[in-house]
């Protein structure tokens, strides 16, 4: 099993092991794999994201049978609702005890089912090559996504011949790689003949690694773009054409540039209710060319007039090839009175918030602080709720795989345990956990994995004391009642919390310290750092599109409610 | 409405689980199902028969399971169907003669004869079995038994029962 890993070319496993998968965890020691002892499975397999996000290369995880694969389970839907490339191994009992209630035993592949793109029960050895080998080939192409290999523990003590595998036991599948012809064609008369085009850019760009096709694509066919929370640093924030993040929390001027738009341009995106709002009133005007690698995901929100299947760099660049046969690029249609509009639109309704002098500090402001200290030179990653949209808004992102965070599932706590795998992955790079402290208390045991094992990750702590969207939900659509979303500030005390599991621990609740804490956290290389922002439990995160709502009706603050 | 699909997959353990679970997901009810080999090696074809609406994106999203390699949408017009159904009828000895000879217009062999009941076997199309089964129905049924329907594309024009229907 350890050379099938090996062979795959495998350097990180985040795991935590346990009986049946103890003969995968003796042979480690002898193996160049460096193994990562998470805390809990769950900060594993998000360790493993955190590594397959920032590199582009398939996270693996281990775990041993029954509790430690159904602690997995999170981690594996994370990964599937973000096409994220995983693999994780899991230990089970004997073939003989299967089914028979056996200590820690769960039926992991059942479990599993729904939560992988595929999965696999290996009874014999014999095929455990084929079957690893076919596991990352799986993970890492057409759609990615998670896969589970379930390994019984007589099975990974059986004797066996490692031979060097092949791909012939996958006859259902072949993705589609290259886009058709026809169609390309189709796209390109469309989006000539547009007035208003919008390029609606999602995760499948930066999993595919098109950042660079499609720069130069929307600069020659000159449209505007919006990035979803997932593909955020696929194109650059500061580039003129950028329109930042659309949907509920985005940015005024992408979300009413996609309802005004004559032609959308989906890529690698799938219409998730998060950006479209009211899906009957959404992009009302726009003819949709849909390209995406998952057949599955075309029509399945919004019918697509030229529906394109095919991996979004191959086919952003048979698009620019196209154009580029047509016509001189400078001749195309130059849209002045759309660029004005946006123009318009960016400046009447720009994100904002108010950092009073001698006010609680605001999120958005610590933020802008670190991203301008910083110049933007760090992979961030983000839990869940208020904190993860302000990062998204407020952090100028200018490359792919800068950018970790929890999409599709919504993922409390998966910004501590990412932020470790994505240094572990990218020693050379600064990684900041913006979190909240809600999303913290879910995982935080695992900066004790990131202290022992000399991962110098930071992590600020965004503290309102609560679950601040929920609270905002609450004082939005329930009349102010606050149900069970007070976390209270009193416990823990943050920095001493920090400290207990070898990390620097700092506090700051002014906002004329804010410089002076970020970079004393810089200034720390050896050990992690936790640095907690004491801020507004007040704030409410804007712009907003209340859930169901039309996204022609963006509420830019509590003064329009 | 009711869908059949005709399902290619790999003979391997958990495909049915997978693909029977795609349908109890979604709460759609699956009328019949039936699953054997096919003429090739280490492939199985699994007929359903599905209570659903438009199955259009389900179909993808079964495509998407990586053991399947084909989904095919059988419309009725279109399909040859067919389906193996097993019934026991109350008959005294007097009945047998009129039992019997309906039986013979439909097809049915007898598998069985006990003092108060005949045991039919009959193939054919839903509809072959349906009349059929309305026929038996004045007698008595004990009991009946039907297998998952199988069908395939039809390619002539010719009607079911003029190629068969009603062996």
């Amino acid at each position: 099993m350890l050379q099938s890993l090996e062979h795959e070319g495998v350097e990180l496993i985040f795991g935590v092991p346990g009986g049946a998968i103890l003969p995968a965890y003796d042979p480690l020691l002898d193996s160049p794999i460096r193994h990562i002892l998470a805390r809990h499975e769950q900060g594993a397999g998000h360790m493993a994201e955190g590594y397959a996000m920032a590199t582009g290369r398939v996270g693996v995880a281990m775990a041993t049978s029954g509790p430690g694969a159904t602690n997995l389970i999170t981690p594996l839907q994370n990964a599937k609702m973000d096409s994220t490339p995983l693999v994780a191994i899991t230990g089970q009992v004997t073939r003989g005890a299967i089914g028979s209630d056996a200590f820690q035993e769960a039926y992991t592949t059942g479990l599993a089912m729904h939560c992988t793109k595929h999965s696999y029960l290996v009874t014999e050895a014999d095929d455990i090559p084929a079957i690893v080998h076919e596991a990352f080939h799986l993970a890492s192409t057409g759609r990615p996504g998670p896969v589970l290999v379930d390994l019984p523990k007589d099975v990974l003590t059986q004797t066996t011949n490692w031979v060097e595998p092949d791909l012939r036991g996958l006859p259902g599948y072949r993705p589609t790689s290259y886009g058709h012809p026809k169609q390309i064609k189709a796209a390109i008369d469309m989006i000539e003949r547009a007035e208003r085009p919008v390029l609606y850019v999602g995760g499948g760009v930066i999993r595919s690694g098109a950042s660079a096709e499609l720069l130069q694509f929307a600069e020659t066919v000159n449209a505007p773009v919006v990035t979803t929370l997932m593909a955020r640093g696929a194109f650059p924030d500061s580039h003129r054409l950028s329109l930042g993040m659309p949907g509920m929390h985005g940015t005024f001027v992408a979300t009413t540039a996609i309802q005004k738009c004559d032609v959308l341009v989906a890529l690698g995106a799938r219409f998730d209710d998060r950006v479209t709002g009211n899906v009957a009133a959404f992009a009302p005007h726009a003819k949709v060319i849909h390209v995406d690698v998952d057949p599955a995901e075309i029509g399945k929100v919004r019918n697509a007039e030229v529906p394109i299947v095919g991996d979004a760099r191959k086919v952003i660049a048979s698009l620019l090839e196209r154009v580029k046969a047509l016509r001189d690029a400078s001749d195309f249609p130059w849209r002045k009175e759309w660029f004005d509009q946006l123009e318009a639109w960016k400046s009447s309704h720009p994100l904002k918030y108010a950092q009073e002098e001698d006010g609680p500090v605001k999120t958005q402001y610590f933020i802008e602080r670190l991203h301008s200290i910083t110049n933007g030179d760090a992979v961030v990653t983000a839990g869940v709720g208020q904190h993860q949209m302000w990062a998204s808004q407020f952090w100028g992102f200018s490359e792919p795989g800068t950018w970790i965070n929890s999409g599709g599932l919504g993922t409390m706590g998966f910004a501590v345990p990412a932020a470790i795998g994505a240094k572990a992955a990218r020693p050379d790079r600064l990684v900041y956990a913006l979190d909240g402290d809600g999303c913290f208390q879910m995982t935080f045991q695992e900066l004790i994995t990131a202290s022992t094992e000399r991962i110098p990750v930071k992590v600020a702590v965004f503290n309102n004391g609560g679950y601040g969207m929920v609270k905002q939900w609450q004082n939005l659509f329930y009349g102010g009642r606050i149900s069970a979303s007070d976390l209270g500030t009193e416990v823990p005390d943050y920095p001493k919390l920090a400290e207990a599991m070898g990390c620097v621990g700092m506090r700051v609740d002014h906002p004329e310290e804010v410089d002076v804490v970020i970079e004393k956290s810089l200034a720390v290389d050896d050990r992690p750092v936790v640095v907690e922002v004491v801020v507004d439990p007040d704030e409410m995160c804007f712009p907003m599109v209340p859930a169901g709502g039309s996204n022609d009706d963006v509420v830019m603050g509590p003064e329009d409610l | 409405m009711q869908h059949t699909l005709a399902v290619v997959v790999e003979d391997k353990p958990g495909v049915l689980a997978r693909v029977s679970a795609m349908f109890s997901n979604r709460g759609f009810n699956i009328h019949s199902l039936a699953v054997g080999p096919t003429h090739e090696d280490g492939r199985s074809r699994i007929t359903l028969v599905v209570d659903a609406p438009e199955l259009e994106q389900f179909k993808k999203q079964l495509h998407k399971l990586v053991n399947v390699i084909k989904v095919q949408e059988l419309e009725p017009s279109e399909a040859l169907e067919s389906e193996v159904m097993i019934v026991r009828v109350a008959c005294e000895p007097p009945n047998r003669g009129e039992v019997g000879d309906t039986a013979a217009l439909f097809g049915a062999r007898m598998i069985d004869l006990a003092p108060k009941s005949i045991t039919f076997e009959v193939s054919g199309t839903p509809a072959h079995l349906a009349s059929f089964t309305d026929q038996m129905r004045p007698y008595g049924i004990i009991e009946l038994v039907k297998s998952g329907r199988i069908a395939v594309k039809k390619l002539s024009d010719l009607s079911p029962s003029l190629v068969g229907g009603a062996r």
